[in-house]
């Protein structure tokens, strides 16, 4: 009985504010989309990080039985032990160098399979195919190029990469972005609640009748206010389930398909269905708890005992 | 039922109380008149009585209950032991009669065989029998008046509160009205009837309580609405 009357109140409701309740939707599809975005942006920024990204500056390769028949920098064969100790002996002589850590064949394989999972091209590797490397952090970031004279070219090393300053600028724009997708979402959040408080504030003047006569009748002040609060669930949730969508579809034309990034960038670890599917529960609780929230303030001073 | 000890009500950016030093007791099943010209402090009796307003001074006892120390959440409660009728009836336009009743018992989460049970009973009672699916529109003024005090009373309220129940209706469909309340008075409710209209209140001889500027100046059994010295 009363489920079914808070019920017909809301469709009441939602209806005679058809306008206003579009804008709420749109609004709060269009912020929780952000929101959403700027999750999945951090989540990409974290799954093209690696294991490496954050522990060391430079990188020096050395050369593998592979890499000794196809790369003319391995053309004198695999990295022997004594060239292995020769370079950690140089390393550590070296005053720019603040720790050095070697990373074997069986390391880089466990490492590469935590990032890149079981990726086709993950799980046709073998540990032999893997680089053994010295991983090495620097007590000044910018002298790379003292590592990279000095180790290029010698015999068993197959290159020395400066990697943080290659993927830096890569993603110091995908953080850009990230912030002003960010800035954008609050804007649009902030509109969002303006425009629910407004609706509800609306939607309670043009029922101050009924809830005037219910307040005569003795209708406590939740049974007043729920069918507001729910009209405002339900349109905020309308909008979170747009959000979840537009987060799908935009994955499926951006990573697999239309844009199909995987295929053009196959080098690059894209983050999987998982990453968007667990942001989607996040996304719908806040489109419904967060219109609720607002219409309960906006109600607070507006439908008194 | 209803006592007032020294009550006094100033509106928030006004000097003038409404009510000043206002003291009196309604007994269970009374019938009174309240009576004044306008601004006297009617409206304000009733709204105080029915915690629509809460008093600067004084204490307002209403079915036991000092509605100071009662608090907010338990002001509904309080509310669905009074009935309220009102000049302008106040019914929702796009509901029927029978869900006009019904609306009562809807909000404080009466089953629905309850309500189809006492909503026919209650109509019978006022006289509107068999108008259960009319829109109030359809209505005559004393007809949707019935409807509005079918309303507060199918709740079985121990008080009923009207504010010039009569004031929007010709002296004969009034009486009716009167006739109706009386008769409502007689099961044991008590019945406060804020009034302008002299002939109801000389012919019906019940206590009269006399509102001028806010101070109490008549309390009178068996009284009329003139003074009577």
């Amino acid at each position: 009985m009363r489920a079914q009357f808070v019920l017909s109140e809301i469709g009441v409701g939602l209806r005679r504010n058809l306008t206003m309740t579009f804008a709420v939707i749109v609004s709060v599809a269009l912020s929780l989309a952000l929101f959403g975005g700027s999750l999945l942006m951090s989540d990409q920024v974290n799954t093209m990080k690696g294991y490496w990204y954050d522990k060391v500056n430079v990188s020096i390769f050395l050369c593998n039985k592979s890499d000794a028949e196809s790369d003319p920098n391995c053309a004198k064969g695999a990295v022997t032990d004594d060239q292995k100790k020769q370079i950690k002996a140089d390393l550590d002589k070296m005053d720019v160098v603040q720790t050095v850590t070697y990373e074997s064949q069986d390391q880089a394989y466990k490492h590469y399979k935590e990032q890149f999972g079981d990726s086709p091209l993950a799980s046709s590797l073998t540990p032999d195919q893997m680089q053994e490397s010295y991983r090495i952090k620097l007590k000044d970031p910018q002298k790379y190029q003292v590592i990279a004279t000095a180790f290029d070219g010698r015999d068993g090393v197959q290159s020395v990469q400066d990697q943080k300053g290659i993927l830096d600028n890569l993603f110091g724009l995908l953080n850009g972005m990230n912030w002003a997708a960010r800035a954008v979402m609050a804007l649009m959040l902030v509109v969002a609640l303006m425009l629910i408080v407004n609706t509800v504030r609306v939607s309670a003047f043009s029922r101050r009748r009924e809830t005037g006569i219910m307040r005569l009748v003795g209708a406590s002040g939740f049974y007043i206010q729920a069918p507001f609060i729910m009209e405002a669930a339900v349109a905020g949730l309308i909008g979170g389930t747009l959000a979840c969508a537009f987060l799908l579809v935009a994955r499926y034309f951006i990573i697999d398909h239309g844009l199909a990034l995987s295929e053009k960038l196959n080098l690059i670890n894209f983050i999987g269905w998982d990453a968007v599917l667990t942001k989607l529960p996040l996304i719908l609780a806040t489109s419904l708890l967060m219109p609720a929230l607002a219409a309960f303030f906006a109600l607070r001073k507006y439908l008194k005992v | 039922m209803i006592r007032f000890d020294n009550v006094s009500k100033v509106y928030p950016k006004q000097t003038r109380p409404a009510l000043r030093d206002v003291s009196l007791e309604v007994e269970k099943g009374e019938f009174v008149f309240l009576v004044g010209s306008s601004g006297s402090g009617k409206s304000t009796f009733l709204r105080l009585i029915l915690r629509e307003e809460r008093c600067s001074h004084g204490q307002v006892h209403v079915l036991g209950k000092d509605l100071a120390r009662l608090s907010n959440w338990k002001v509904p409660q309080m509310r669905r032991q009074l009935g309220t009728v009102f000049q302008d009836f106040r019914l929702l336009p796009n509901k029927t009669v029978g869900e006009n009743v019904a609306f009562a018992q809807e909000v404080i989460g009466k089953s629905r065989g309850e309500i189809r049970k006492s909503v026919p009973q209650v109509l019978d009672l006022v006289g509107l029998g068999g108008k259960e699916d009319r829109m109030p529109g359809e209505l005559s003024g004393g007809e949707q008046q019935r409807v509005a005090i079918a309303r507060a009373f199918v709740n079985r309220p121990k008080l009923l509160i009207a504010d010039e129940p009569t004031g929007n209706l010709d002296p004969q469909t009034s009486v009716g009205i009167m006739k109706l309340l009386d008769r409502i008075n007689r099961t044991g409710t008590t019945v406060v009837m804020a009034t302008h209209d002299q002939n109801i209140v000389d012919q019906m001889r019940k206590r009269v309580i006399e509102l001028e500027k806010g101070r109490l100046v008549r309390d009178q059994a068996r009284g009329v609405y003139g003074y009577q010295h």
